[in-house]
């Protein structure tokens, strides 16, 4: 699938802004800058951005409590963003929500989840609207790895095949449910074809190759907006960091983040080959990277000088009426 | 007027609404019935208890879904559909197998519109039949509102006639917020003069079904019936005011409170376990609100804090009965 230069520069700038902003959050978080709990994206940008790039605003997904990478690559502003996970006022989700539960609706961003595999289902919920109203879009279910023992998940596979709806499973193997190796959670040992079991296409993909999961997932959107049914891309990403911030991984040799951070960095790999095939200047992309600085540290400033909620607000929003 | 048994009117509102609003759909477990197997003859159901029958045929397989047997995906479709556009109607068959799906309800619908800071609608009700006295026993017959009346973000309907039936479920399908709206399996059968056209019941508006001066009983779904032939029986002897409050979420306790102010005296009638029921939150409202308007202590009816059990013996005993509540009824007038 051929891209323009201007969706080369977006997709790197998206995965560099997703890179940057967690960076960032990992030094706030330890200073403590950022409250409650915060588990971070890095090593798995190429995933949400491969994804994404294939969506509209109107195209809906439903995300996990690993959620700012799928946030910023479905073009959540990014200070709405810093804001939120601040629980400022002025925030995404003014300040209620915060890093777990972070949403903009209106970008087609129904939430990062707290809860592991809850996502699939609403994900099916988007396709079966998108289906009824027959207006073309599709949903994408983000998950990882351990969210894919959940019943929810067996459960919305399944039903997205025997409704026949337009429901991608983006499925982020990054080697760990919470602090459990897949080695050892997977009974099947293979997440691919178990998911092919349910009856959709699944492929798996390197997903920290931005091309391979921009190919595989554009096969799986035009399958699913053709109105053939769901399909499933196993994108193996693994985190460079712990399953929350502060998590000192007594789970996992160290040395295998300091391999990931050499051998398969997206945004190196990307790169690469860019500017091996000449596709991209390296000096453009050196611009977008002081650009993401800049609006990330302008954020963090924006979002420590922020008023949090009024004690008002407390109260408001539970329902539409009451 | 037409005299129609509560099954008719629930599925003369689901009609009307999805008449009216093509983006009503009903979503759940052998609602449309009979597709695949041996006949494949999709249509031949309509839910186990007939609710939705001859929908299918009417509005067509794209807005009347039938599922696997799979609770939390039909919850997760109604409330991720209730965010992209439509407004679902998911029928869980028996409230008990709301156990299988909770996070979707209480973590995902009923959280989305104060997680995301007020940007988000979940137009979604979820239908579901609740109570005992079909001897189907303890995952079959729970009466499970108070857990859902807990939740912040959910408001639960509980009609006690055909008529409330038909105008909650109007209005539960038009609001913004995910509904629980509860039906009691016994009651299906029960007839009542229900209005031909369309109309809507606001929630949290209280129902006197009697009015009385001598005691006030705050009755819930099938025992505001209950409460009703007590109070019919006692007329001439005591005079009774009975509450139907037809929605625990939001719960109409201005009307509790002026009717405990005006008698003086109160039963509170409740099928739900007695431990945090909706029993215990009207004996806390007067508590709180009217305590010195009581002229002798209130009393709590309730089914023992137990499962509901099979033996018909058993769970005659387990759902408090018009007697237990004449009793009451005479214990509070003889303070």
């Amino acid at each position: 699938m051929e891209q323009s230069n201007e969706d080369l520069l977006k997709a790197y700038r998206t995965m560099k802004t997703i890179r940057e902003f967690e960076a960032r959050i990992a030094k706030e978080f330890e200073a403590g800058t950022v409250p409650g709990f915060t588990h971070l994206y890095m090593g798995q940008e190429a995933v949400a951005t491969g994804v994404c790039m294939h969506l509209s605003d109107q195209d809906a997904i439903s995300s996990t409590h690993r959620g700012h990478g799928h946030c910023i690559a479905k073009g959540c502003d990014v200070r709405g963003m810093m804001l939120e996970l601040f629980c400022k006022r002025d925030g995404l989700c003014h300040g209620k929500g915060g890093s777990m539960h972070i949403a903009d609706i209106s970008k087609g961003m129904l939430g990062a989840n707290a809860i592991v595999g809850a996502g699939a289902p609403l994900a099916v919920g988007a396709g079966l609207a998108a289906k009824t109203l027959g207006n073309g879009h599709v949903s994408v279910a983000f998950g990882g790895d351990g969210a894919t023992n959940q019943g929810t998940v067996f459960e919305a596979m399944n039903m997205a095949v025997v409704l026949k709806l337009p429901v991608i499973f983006a499925i982020e193997n990054n080697g760990y449910g919470e602090h459990t190796g897949i080695d050892y959670h997977l009974g099947s040992g293979d997440l691919t074809s178990r998911t092919a079991a349910f009856g959709m296409p699944a492929v798996k993909v390197d997903g920290t190759d931005y091309f391979a999961v921009y190919e595989a997932v554009g096969e799986a959107v035009k399958h699913a907006r053709s109105g053939e049914g769901p399909a499933a891309v196993e994108c193996v990403a693994p985190r460079w960091r712990g399953h929350f911030e502060g998590d000192p991984q007594t789970y996992r040799n160290l040395d295998e983040i300091k391999e990931l951070r050499e051998k398969q960095d997206c945004l190196k790999r990307f790169r690469e080959h860019v500017t091996k095939r000449k596709w991209l200047k390296a000096a453009d992309m050196d611009a977008i990277d002081k650009e993401v600085l800049q609006l990330i540290d302008d954020s963090v400033k924006d979002a420590i000088a922020a008023a949090p909620p009024l004690p008002e607000d407390l109260t408001t929003d539970v329902y539409v009426s009451y | 007027m037409t005299t129609r048994t509560f099954r008719e009117a629930i599925n003369h509102a689901l009609d009307l609404e999805m008449e009216r609003d093509p983006t009503v759909i009903l979503i759940g477990e052998d609602i449309v019935g009979g597709h695949g197997g041996s006949s494949n003859n999709p249509g031949a159901g309509g839910g186990i208890m007939g609710i939705t029958g001859g929908l299918f045929q009417k509005y067509g397989a794209s807005r009347v879904i039938d599922t696997p047997i799979s609770e939390s995906a039909i919850m997760g479709s109604a409330a991720g559909s209730a965010l992209t556009g439509l407004r679902p109607v998911a029928e869980m068959m028996f409230a008990d197998f709301l156990g299988v799906c909770f996070d979707q309800i209480f973590n995902q619908a009923a959280k989305f519109r104060y997680m995301f800071g007020g940007h988000a609608r979940t137009p979604m009700v979820v239908r579901c039949m609740t109570g005992a006295g079909f001897g189907a026993a303890a995952q079959h017959s729970q009466a499970l509102w108070p857990i859902f009346t807990h939740i912040p973000g959910l408001k639960v309907v509980l009609p006690s006639n055909p008529r409330d039936a038909k105008g909650l479920l109007i209005t539960a399908i038009r609001d913004d917020d995910p509904v629980i709206f509860m039906e009691h399996k016994v009651m299906y059968d029960d007839e009542g003069e229900v209005p031909d056209e369309s109309y809507a019941i606001p929630f949290g508006e209280a129902n006197l079904t009697r009015e009385g001066d001598d005691v006030t009983i705050v009755a819930f779904g099938r025992l505001v019936n209950f409460a009703n032939q007590v109070a019919d029986k006692l007329a001439g002897e005591i005079s009774v005011e009975v509450v139907d409050p037809r929605t625990t979420s939001p719960l109409d306790t201005e009307v509790i409170l002026e009717s405990v102010a005006h008698t003086g005296r109160l039963v509170v009638v409740d099928e739900a376990y007695p431990l945090c029921s909706m029993a215990s939150e009207a004996l806390s409202t007067v508590a709180l609100n009217e305590l010195g308007s009581l002229k002798a202590p209130p009393k709590k009816i309730t089914p023992p804090h137990t499962p509901v059990p099979a033996s018909p013996v058993l769970e005659a005993l387990y759902v408090p009965s018009p007697e237990t509540i004449e009793t009451a009824v005479r214990e509070v007038m003889s303070v």
